[in-house]
């Protein structure tokens, strides 16, 4: 039982939750670039929260289905259509076997995540099936999609056709605030640069990846050039030689010694992976106990809104 | 963020190790991941199950204690190189710039004990120190796009082995046959930090018997 891929489109990637535990090999931890998408994707299928989606980057995908069973589409604002027939994003709809799954290209937004009921079986490599290409691991051979590759799933009867309604789904803009928490090495940045960064806008640059995100706009001067290299956590925000900010994501390297000037907090970042090139960014100084309130409400209210039931 | 140190030293090493140790015991299952580099320990909770305050606490108590703490002696790998201008492009720029030969370059790199300081930057990537003086050479000014995979490198005093093609900036001096990084095997790493870690010189035609690659 399975799909097939006919169409990979620009960058597909199986991707369940994240690799945890393996950095101190310098395995990174990969898994969705946005976290909030890929949840509602798994929990509108009812799926386990970890099971293992297809991350589409841009769109073009193509698949035809070999089973009966139920998909859902999450995230950026790829237009989905069941042989030719155009379907709504963050809702449940049943394929057949010999169905053609399609996705368009985003309009808003750049990730889409199209999950199957009970999720793809995938071979866990360390833990995880989140693909890492640049480490050669995860997914089907630490891989993208491409044309041909089979994706195990079950065949499988009894799913609600659930839908988030609307006025619930995710707004993606052009234009974002990402809120950071100054960082270790804050010391080594002049009062002066720590306002040019958090007064400015960035742009997000060509130079973007799953391992970080380039952005352009007034550069940073540091007091040194490098640190000791040390660990790099999620959202980390690097300011190498020439000023111009990296925030650091799934796929980023597990050690590092440009310094930093602190950390996005991970649901900015999450928002940061949907933007395309030349779209706005902005930063604002947050403490910790913030941070940590809006994460708990994130918990609370952003991951828990009310699911409807459709009645075809 | 745990800093035990501000430079890269054996007794600073033995310290992030013992650490590592006791935070693991200290926090158990609430310990999503540890990244032990020189001198410092990325400590990752989850901050959705576990208070931070809490966590800050546990890991004060366990930490005072840490002296104590025995501190592991690390294995002894000896690793092959091919050193060559064919399997090392920057080795006679190397030597040049050293005021070297190569043959003097060879020995200097395969004559000293180096330890391994942390692994990452990615899967295999071991970072050794310390080179000796005389052969410690900067980054190249900008990096390569590919870096053949097995490439011996030196960057400043450290010194790697490339477990994969992957871009990089430091100079390649030989090539090691031994796969630093097999993601089906258990290990899958032939060293861990804290090892020691010899290179041996050895003749291109053992290099290739022992499984090396020149492309």
């Amino acid at each position: 039982m399975s799909m097939t891929v006919l169409q990979p489109g620009m960058l597909s990637l199986l991707q369940d939750s994240g690799r945890r535990g393996h950095h101190r090999l310098g395995l990174s931890n990969g898994g969705p670039l946005d976290r909030e998408a890929y949840h509602y994707c798994n929990r509108l299928l009812q799926n386990t929260p970890n099971a293992t989606v297809i991350e589409i980057g841009a769109g073009g995908l193509q698949l035809t289905t070999q089973v009966d069973t139920f998909i859902c589409l999450t995230g950026a604002s790829m237009p989905l259509s069941i042989n030719g027939q155009e379907r709504a994003r963050w809702e449940v709809h049943p394929v057949s076997e010999g169905d053609i799954v399609r996705t368009g290209f985003a309009r808003v937004g750049c990730r889409a995540y199209l999950g199957v009921a009970g999720g793809f079986s995938i071979e866990p490599s360390f833990g995880s099936t989140a693909t890492v290409v640049r480490e050669h691991i995860g997914g089907l051979c630490g891989a993208p999609l491409r044309g041909g590759d089979r994706l195990p799933c079950a065949a499988i009867s009894g799913r609600k056709r659930l839908y988030l309604p609307e006025k619930d789904q995710p707004r993606y803009q052009n234009t974002i605030t990402v809120r950071v928490i100054p960082g270790y090495q804050q010391r080594h940045f002049k009062r002066a640069e720590q306002r040019r960064f958090f007064s400015s806008t960035y742009r997000v640059s060509e130079r973007c990846d799953r391992m970080g995100f380039r952005l352009q706009g007034p550069p940073i001067a540091c007091d040194v050039e490098g640190i000791l290299s040390e660990g790099i956590c999620f959202g980390a925000i690097q300011i190498p030689r020439d000023g111009q900010p990296i925030v650091l994501l799934n796929d980023r390297q597990t050690i590092g010694g440009y310094p930093k000037i602190g950390a996005a907090l991970s649901l900015d970042a999450s928002r940061l992976s949907q933007l395309a090139p030349g779209c706005s960014v902005h930063f604002a100084p947050v403490s910790v106990g913030t941070a940590q309130r809006a994460l708990d409400m994130a918990q609370r209210f952003t991951l828990q809104k009310p699911l409807l039931e459709r009645h075809p | 963020m745990l800093y035990l140190g501000d430079t890269a030293n054996a007794q600073t090493l033995s310290l992030v190790q013992a650490a590592a140790v006791a935070i693991e015991q200290a926090l158990g299952e609430d310990l999503v991941d540890l990244v032990p580099s020189y001198a410092s320990l990325l400590i990752l909770y989850d901050p959705r199950l576990c208070n931070r305050l809490t966590i800050i606490r546990r890991l004060r108590s366990c930490l005072t204690t840490l002296q104590a703490q025995p501190i592991t002696a690390g294995r002894t790998t000896v690793l092959p190189v091919y050193y060559a201008a064919e399997s090392g492009v920057d080795l006679e720029a190397l030597a040049e710039r050293a005021g070297l030969s190569t043959e003097q370059v060879i020995d200097l790199h395969s004559s000293t004990e180096y330890r391994v300081y942390a692994i990452g930057f990615a899967p295999g990537f071991a970072y050794l120190g310390e080179v000796d003086e005389r052969i410690a050479t900067p980054r190249l000014s900008s990096p390569r796009a590919e870096v053949p995979r097995g490439s011996v490198a030196i960057a400043d005093r450290q010194t790697a082995v490339y477990p994969c093609v992957s871009p990089g900036g430091w100079n390649l001096i030989g090539r090691c046959p031994v796969a630093m990084f097999t993601a089906d095997v258990e290990p899958s790493m032939p060293v861990a930090v804290g090892d020691t870690v010899r290179f041996e010189p050895v003749s291109r035609r053992r290099f290739l018997q022992l499984g090396g690659d020149l492309s």
